[in-house]
């Protein structure tokens, strides 16, 4: 028997997770890019694996689940991705041996995992106080915290500005380099059978019975029996082209990069009024000190947020802002050149929460998009709560938060058309799901 | 008011840009990373050597000498020495203005640069370009200067790379610079141009009419030849440095016979004591400024290597934005002056029908034609990545060797995306922001990807190398700093 068809639309960091978890489930999966994989909004981050900045809620707790899968997922890779291992032949298509042989890289050296943990500095009386509170009720859901004294913040980082009201690091944080991240997760999907389409653009739905039956697109019409919308910030536009709109838009972010440095700054460290430009809604700039090393020696100085539209200009007025809260943290910093600057586009939602779920107006099409500035972080869980839905499982922790109908994502009336009932889940291929 | 006129570069192309604006009653703002007007051809010596003849090595001196006075002295012009544009803030899609300029003014090593911004009418781009130099084993080896750095050194410090020098690659360029070296004292082993003879006579000779328009260029050329001769340099074509040796520095390098495609012709390998090798395979145009701008490129030789592309009237496709010298083809100093005098006059208003354009114009034509001579006559052979090894360094910022780079490349995901194998290697990512092997690197994961079957093409098309919105690094400092007031 054929296995069911799921066209992923969008191969970053959200659909190369979701099509690696349907390929493992037994799903003939394709991932069908428009442009080249991981070249949207996942090379256009800093590669956050965050708990820190997610107050108590949905998102923590998706935000748990992903934390703790990361080095799951990333040894289930390297397992794999041994082309001898016997262990890994049974979890994996006929397909993969071809796709396996010759390779001799560590297939998850270039994912750049690192647990440095993040500490979150409060610079004023009245931050100190509220990310005292913030803390306080991350806590009691589970997050590890640890507050520093001065003694303890300069050890940790000694390079850290020694002015500052309250000092919390959190140990769970953790960082990857996104591109990195999104190939290998890309690339165990296609060893799990998983067919990748580049250059491949949406163009609309093909439908019969009110459901989706394929995908029409610029290099042909993809036929499937789910679509998965992973589009990130052009996952409003695509859903438009679907018949099926979900309210998802573009936040503008911009980072610089500083040129190589001896080791300098050691963990995640940003300043506590990133948790409230994070939450604010506000379409003008909102920026907020988040700096952070990479392997390779530079420096990662964010962040803004700015709702411009798809308008992709560097602003100098932008860079300015970062750099000068940036120095608020690590004034020493202030000889340091920066080397580079680069933007993006994050998904953004008014509620600030993914939407993961069934589109209700039209059965077969599901949404894992909307994770704005977390979706590196969130891929993971977010594919694992999809896949589970998809399958008829319960998920292991509540997706009902981020279904598709939700009040802060308005869908287009025009669209609804009377098919209110999600879905049923559609059948995976007999014995390949695990 | 005046119209503003903001000129980047002041080489012979934005040296000819900024008198022919003045001319036309603009203001100019001229603007030069350098502390002395010329660019790399009319590389001055810095004031500290208070030369007595800093006209020596130079061509064309006293015409450049009178037009670097009228310019930089007139009252119209400031002119802004040691200042770096680290950004181009374009207008709103729609609004017909140039970009803002963003600058910083001071040396580059100082402490106390600063930040200014200037909002022109019109802006004039001529940056100029670097040389190219291929990659070989050995090449990041101390002793291994790009040909280019090897001049600047003789012509703007009166410093010899070395004592014992072989000059190696393609194009015209080989030939004064070994005449620097050897005017600056060195000596000068052999020089070696890749192409091979009938190659190069082939290019030079097709259309020999064109040449005589450059009349002055091919006089230059033959000055470069007879001092060669008379220092008994041998010149040698269709042979190359495919290997740099030594412990810790330069000792010896490895010669070798090539072929049309720049494939090395077995056991014609020869090893000549050497303690310095310079290269240049060609040059390559500054395009993060015109790519800034928003200006469209268009093709060169390899799709690496695009150039800006201008209109009859040196205009991009950016609004109010000119282009002219060597980021709109490779052409040398005489061509790049003729389309810095035509952009500079439109840009600052003048007339299009004034008469003297006619002559400018067909001065242009002829320096293009020239160009397209050039870029047949020293082609890079598509065989020269066979002088690679899998440990040689491609990305010298980054250290990334070939091996990487490929294995990168082969990689299922990864290779479908050069923007993964950039980030995945950091081959183009280290402190020259891939100036210096970007073309290289995009060139050879293209050619990688070309033949490795079973991949989709269209999912290849590397990020271009010249994106670079900070165009030159601004300290965190400097960039805090509010600018001062716009003008």
């Amino acid at each position: 028997m054929d296995a069911t068809r799921i066209v992923v639309l969008g191969a970053g960091i959200i659909g190369a997770a979701c099509a690696r978890e349907l390929a493992l489930a037994g799903f003939a999966v394709t991932v069908a890019e428009r442009g080249a994989p991981a070249a949207g909004t996942t090379a256009h981050g800093e590669g956050n694996v965050l708990v820190s900045d997610k107050e108590p809620g949905p998102e923590l707790e998706l935000a748990k689940l992903s934390r703790r899968l990361w080095p799951e997922v990333l040894a289930e890779i390297a397992d794999r991705a041994r082309p001898a291992a016997p262990r890994a032949a049974t979890r994996t298509t006929t397909r993969t041996t071809t796709r396996t042989t010759g390779r001799t890289a560590d297939p998850v050296a270039a994912v750049e995992w690192d647990p440095k943990g993040g500490i979150v500095v409060a610079t004023t009386g009245d931050g100190a106080r509220e990310l005292e509170r913030f803390a306080a009720a991350q806590r009691a859901q589970g997050v590890a915290t640890e507050t520093l004294d001065a003694a303890a913040l300069a050890a940790a980082e000694p390079y850290a500005t020694r002015d500052f009201a309250l000092a919390v690091r959190y140990p769970q944080d953790a960082q990857v380099q996104p591109s990195g991240a999104a190939a290998a997760l890309l690339a165990d999907a296609l060893r799990a059978g998983a067919v990748l389409r580049t250059g491949c653009e949406v163009l609309g739905a093909e439908t019969a019975g009110g459901r989706i039956t394929g995908v029409r697109t610029s290099t042909g019409t993809i036929g499937a029996d789910a679509v998965v919308n992973a589009a990130g910030p052009w996952a409003g536009e695509t859903s438009r082209r679907l018949g099926a709109p979900v309210d998802v838009r573009p936040r503008r972010g911009e980072v610089l990069v500083t040129a190589p440095m001896p080791p300098t700054v050691f963990h995640k460290v940003y300043d506590a009024d990133y948790v409230g430009a994070v939450g604010s809604g506000a379409g003008d700039l909102q920026a907020s000190a988040v700096v952070e090393s990479t392997r390779a020696g530079t420096i990662l100085l964010g962040s803004s947020r700015r709702r411009v539209g798809f308008d992709e200009r560097i602003r100098p007025d932008v860079l300015a802002v970062i750099a000068a809260k940036a120095l608020r943290l690590f004034p020493s910093l202030a000889g340091v050149p920066v080397m580079r600057a680069y933007g993006g586009f994050r998904p953004y939602v008014p509620d600030h929460l993914p939407v993961i779920g069934a589109d209700p107006r039209l059965p077969g099409l599901w949404h894992a998009t909307g994770h704005e500035g977390a979706g590196i972080g969130l891929s993971v869980g977010t594919a694992r709560i999809l896949a589970d839905l998809i399958l008829g499982r319960e998920p292991e922790i509540d997706a009902e938060p981020f279904r598709a109908d939700r009040p802060a994502v308005p869908l287009d009336p025009a669209a609804a058309s009377g098919t209110a009932a999600p879905a049923e889940p559609p059948e995976p291929s007999q014995g390949a799901n695990p | 008011m005046t119209r503003h006129v903001v000129v980047v570069g002041a080489g012979p192309a934005g040296l000819g840009a900024a008198a022919a604006a003045l001319r036309a009653g603009a203001r100019v703002t001229l603007v030069d990373s350098a502390e002395h007007p010329g660019g790399q051809y009319h590389r001055m010596l810095p004031d500290a050597y208070r030369a007595a003849r800093p006209g020596r090595l130079h061509h064309g001196w006293d015409a450049f000498d009178r037009l670097r006075r009228r310019v930089t002295g007139h009252p119209r012009c400031a002119w802004w020495p040691e200042t770096s544009v680290w950004m181009l803030e374009r207008s709103a899609p729609g609004e017909p203005r140039p970009p803002r300029v963003h600058v910083l003014r001071g040396p580059a090593d100082g402490s106390g640069r600063e930040r200014r911004v200037l909002e022109p009418e019109a802006l004039v781009l001529a940056p100029g370009a670097h040389d190219r130099a291929l990659p070989f084993p050995g090449w990041d080896l101390p002793g291994v200067f790009t040909a280019g750095a090897a001049q600047a050194l003789a012509k703007g410090e009166r410093v010899v790379v070395g004592d014992r020098v072989v000059v190696g690659g393609a194009g015209p360029f080989l030939l004064p610079v070994a005449a620097s070296l050897l005017e600056a004292g060195a000596s000068v082993a052999e020089v070696l141009e890749a192409g091979t003879a009938a190659a190069v006579a082939r290019g030079w000779g097709r259309r020999p009419w064109e040449l005589a328009s450059q009349a002055g260029k091919a006089g230059e050329l033959a000055g470069y030849a007879a001092l060669l001769a008379r220092h008994r340099v041998p010149y040698r074509t269709g042979r190359a440095v495919i290997e740099a040796r030594g412990d810790g520095r330069v000792e010896e390098a490895v010669t070798a016979r090539l072929r049309a495609d720049w494939s090395v012709v077995p056991g014609t390998e020869r090893t000549v004591t050497a303690d310095a090798v310079c290269v240049t395979h060609g040059f390559s145009p500054q395009l993060e400024l015109p790519v800034a701008a928003g200006c469209a490129l268009r093709a060169g030789a390899t799709p690496e290597e695009p150039f800006v592309e201008v209109d009859a009237d040196q205009l991009t496709t950016a609004p109010g934005v000119y282009a002219a010298g060597e980021v709109t083809g490779i052409a040398g100093a005489p061509a790049a002056r003729a389309e810095g005098l035509l952009a500079g006059w439109l840009a600052g208003g003048g007339a299009p029908s004034a008469p003297e354009l006619r002559r400018l114009r067909a001065r242009r034509d002829q320096g293009r034609a020239f160009a397209a001579r050039l870029a047949a006559a020293h082609p890079v052979g598509a065989a020269w990545p066979g002088w690679l090894r899998p440990g040689t360094v491609v990305c010298r910022c980054e250290e990334t060797d070939y091996a990487a780079l490929c294995r990168a490349a082969d990689d299922a995901a990864g290779g479908a995306a050069a923007r993964a194998v950039k980030l995945g290697t950091r081959a183009g990512l280290g402190p020259c922001q891939a100036r210096i092997c970007g073309p290289t690197v995009a060139e050879l994961l293209r050619r990688r990807a070309a033949g490795a079957p079973g991949r989709p093409a269209e999912g290849l098309a590397p990020a271009t190398p010249h994106h670079r919105p900070v165009a030159q690094p601004i300290r965190l400092g400097e960039l805090a700093e509010p600018p001062r007031e716009s003008e």
